[in-house]
């Protein structure tokens, strides 16, 4: 393998690995409330920009990155308290709007809170890059790269666990299935939708510290993040879990080939006209179970 | 009787302070004080407001007191239209200072030319000044200048074969369109074009791409924001031995902090504004540059910035030609600011001729390369 593909490789999955973080939590809203969740982006921003705050406020690297987590994870949970579910009446339309609305306030908050400076954080474990490969030819990887690919593992596993194994999680699986019949055994919807937003911006979050080290924190790096996360969710099968995974990393490795060996200035339009030719050719992704419209 | 005689002294003597007193300079400008180009206008705005007060303090110009009129365009085109309309019928500027953005400039330019008004642009692009516009100048750099003093800086270092990596953003794509065009006439080879997204995390897929060209020779990397500081990480990570060079888009402490140890040894062209300390005593410009960033920071306490520079200079430019014309008459000014030779100013000497309404050279640019985390002059000067 050349050196070049192997770094194009590399680059895809890092990449991919974040896509991959960003579409679970689209999948997981989805399932919940079927409703596709536009600040999911701003959740990865916010995750970014507050671990790169605390560290420059003087707190240590692990706790500012258990802070932000905490952080996204509360703003989260005050997006469905305070704006999802007072309209959970309301059509699913409507609620997607709201996302959207709570999307640009979050990011003018962050502007105004945080300022629009740029932000490094430092890596999680040194910058000097690992040469794979062998000789001098070969491709290298930073240490980054492996908190990356290695957390969205065990994100991963922690997320199948929580959902075949446990009562919440299997509650939460139901309601995805059938909200009535949840409702009718004794489920609450209102804690499943509550639980559901919490969780997907914990790891939106989490995705936003692990890639920041790599490609720094800005108060505008949502759009662009939960853009790439909402088309691998679509390209898996919104609402699968393995299918946001493998979209992800997809996509991720899609974009690096495309721009190591075809044009770079198309990096973008690759990843969106395989997510066209999913849509149109494989409506329900990768994963889609076909969502049959009963009458 | 005698109170109406009072009064009819005493208004007859208010008057005459009234007529004693000469009309004010009036100073137009329009800039982008908020929206997506307020961290140009906001440092315009203020180094305007700062030295019009100054001059007014020092006694002013022609004997007169200055008068800025300022409105902020937003970096919005339409509006600085609209705003420059004002200025010349209600205001009655005599001269016009402004145009934050390219864009709000080429909006300005038909209105000023029609009005006959001496106009000052602080926007960076070519098309401002080429071709030449009677009542047109401006006082930043161009891009094209600044590929000019890379290749120069190239050159010299035996590097002839180069690869370009730029952004999507409007400044990388003009950076990267002026340094294709000007390569062939400055002796060097473009042998790889990359780009990448706004907002791309990861450029290591591009950037293996350029290793894998045989006989790349040097990098630069025309990009502004967090593009250029991921770059140069990557570069790194890929150890990639040819010198890698940045453009005067990332001239500032930012970069530095951002890209952190991986940007020991990069080079970049930047105003010598940005190392007004370092600048030996010998530098033409080491008085003026130092004095501007003094005072500029002990007023607003934040950093100083090339672009408030630019506004320095466009209102000392045309102040300097009020007192060499000895009036205010629209067309002698504009004359005057033609004739403007050996202005030194934070941007760099200025010799304006009919022919060149910018009147900057290669000396403009200071090339810098970071060693230990700051800038480290390497200017051999052209």
């Amino acid at each position: 393998m050349s050196a070049q593909l192997l770094q194009s490789l590399l680059s895809g999955l890092t990449v991919g690995a974040i896509y991959a973080l960003v579409a679970l939590g689209f999948a997981i809203i989805y399932n919940a409330s079927r409703v596709i969740n536009f600040a999911q982006g701003e959740f990865v921003m916010i995750g970014g920009m507050a671990a790169a705050v605390f560290v420059d406020a003087g707190l240590p690297l692990p706790l500012s990155v258990v802070a932000a987590v905490g952080l996204g994870m509360a703003v989260g949970l005050l997006l469905e308290k305070l704006a999802v579910e007072p309209a959970r009446g309301a059509p699913v339309v409507t609620l997607i709007i709201i996302t959207i609305g709570a999307s640009i306030l979050l990011r003018g908050l962050a502007a105004l809170v945080w300022g629009k400076k740029i932000r490094p954080l430092p890596a999680f474990s040194g910058d000097a890059p690992i040469v794979i490969g062998g000789t001098a030819g070969g491709a290298t990887l930073l240490p980054q790269t492996l908190w990356v690919l290695g957390t969205t593992l065990a994100a991963v596993a922690a997320l199948w666990w929580f959902f075949n194994r446990t009562l919440s999680g299997k509650a939460m699986l139901a309601v995805s299935h059938n909200r009535l019949a949840a409702q009718l055994v004794g489920i609450s919807v209102r804690r499943v939708l509550l639980v559901s937003f919490g969780l997907s911006a914990a790891l939106g979050a989490l995705a936003g510290v692990l890639i920041a080290p790599i490609s720094f924190a800005a108060w505008d790096v949502g759009v662009m993040l939960g853009l790439k996360g909402f088309a691998a969710a679509m390209l898996g099968g919104i609402g699968s879990g393995p299918g946001a995974v493998a979209g992800g990393l997809a996509l991720g490795l899609i974009e690096a080939l495309g721009a190591g060996y075809l044009s770079s200035a198309y990096k973008d339009v690759f990843a969106f006209v395989v997510l066209l030719a999913a849509l149109v050719f494989l409506p329900n992704g990768f994963a889609g179970r076909g969502a049959a419209e009963r009458v | 009787m005698a109170f109406r005689s009072l009064w009819a002294i005493a208004a007859l003597v208010f008057a005459c302070a009234a007529a004693a007193q000469p009309e004010p300079i009036r100073i137009g400008a329009f800039l982008s004080v908020t929206g997506p180009a307020a961290f140009l206008g906001d440092p315009e705005q203020k180094t305007l407001e700062l030295y019009v007060e100054k001059v007014n303090a020092a006694g002013g110009v022609l004997g007169r007191k200055l008068q800025l009129y300022a409105y902020d365009s937003a970096g919005d085109a339409e509006k600085a239209r609209a705003y420059v309309k004002r200025l010349i019928d209600q205001d009655k500027v005599d001269a016009l200072v402004g145009g934050s953005t390219t864009g709000e400039t080429m909006a300005a330019v038909p209105l000023a030319e029609a009005a006959g008004l001496p106009f000052i642009s602080l926007a960076g692009a070519v098309v401002i000044v080429e071709p030449v516009k009677k009542w047109v100048f401006k006082t930043p750099h161009t891009d094209r200048m600044a590929c000019e003093k890379i290749f120069t800086d190239m050159k010299r270092r035996g590097a002839t074969r180069v690869a370009l990596i730029s952004g999507a953003g409007g400044f990388d794509r003009s950076m990267r369109a002026e340094c294709l065009k000007v390569a062939g006439s400055a002796g060097v080879q473009i042998v790889a074009d990359e780009s990448y997204g706004a907002g791309d995390s990861d450029m290591t897929a591009q950037l293996a791409k350029i290793k894998a060209t045989p006989g790349v020779q040097a990098v630069l990397n025309a990009g502004f924001g967090q593009g250029p500081a991921i770059v140069t990480r990557n570069y790194r990570q890929l150890a990639i031995g040819a010198p890698l060079y940045q453009s005067h888009g990332v001239a500032s402490k930012q970069f530095v902090k951002l890209a952190g140890d991986s940007a020991e040894g990069v080079r970049l062209p930047a105003a010598a504004l940005l190392v007004a300390d370092t600048l030996p005593d010998a530098d033409a410009q080491k008085k003026v540059v130092a004095s501007y960033k003094r005072e500029y920071e002990a007023r607003f306490k934040q950093e100083v910035s090339t672009f408030g520079g630019h506004a320095y200079d466009g209102l000392m430019i045309v102040l300097d030609a009020m007192r060499r014309a000895g009036t205010t008459d629209k067309a002698r000014v504009r004359d005057a600011i033609e004739a403007t030779r050996g202005y030194v100013g934070t941007g760099g000497v200025v010799n304006m001729s009919a022919q060149d309404h910018m009147g900057l050279d290669l000396t403009a640019f200071r090339m810098l390369e970071v060693r230990g985390g700051d800038w480290q002059l390497v200017d051999f000067r052209n």
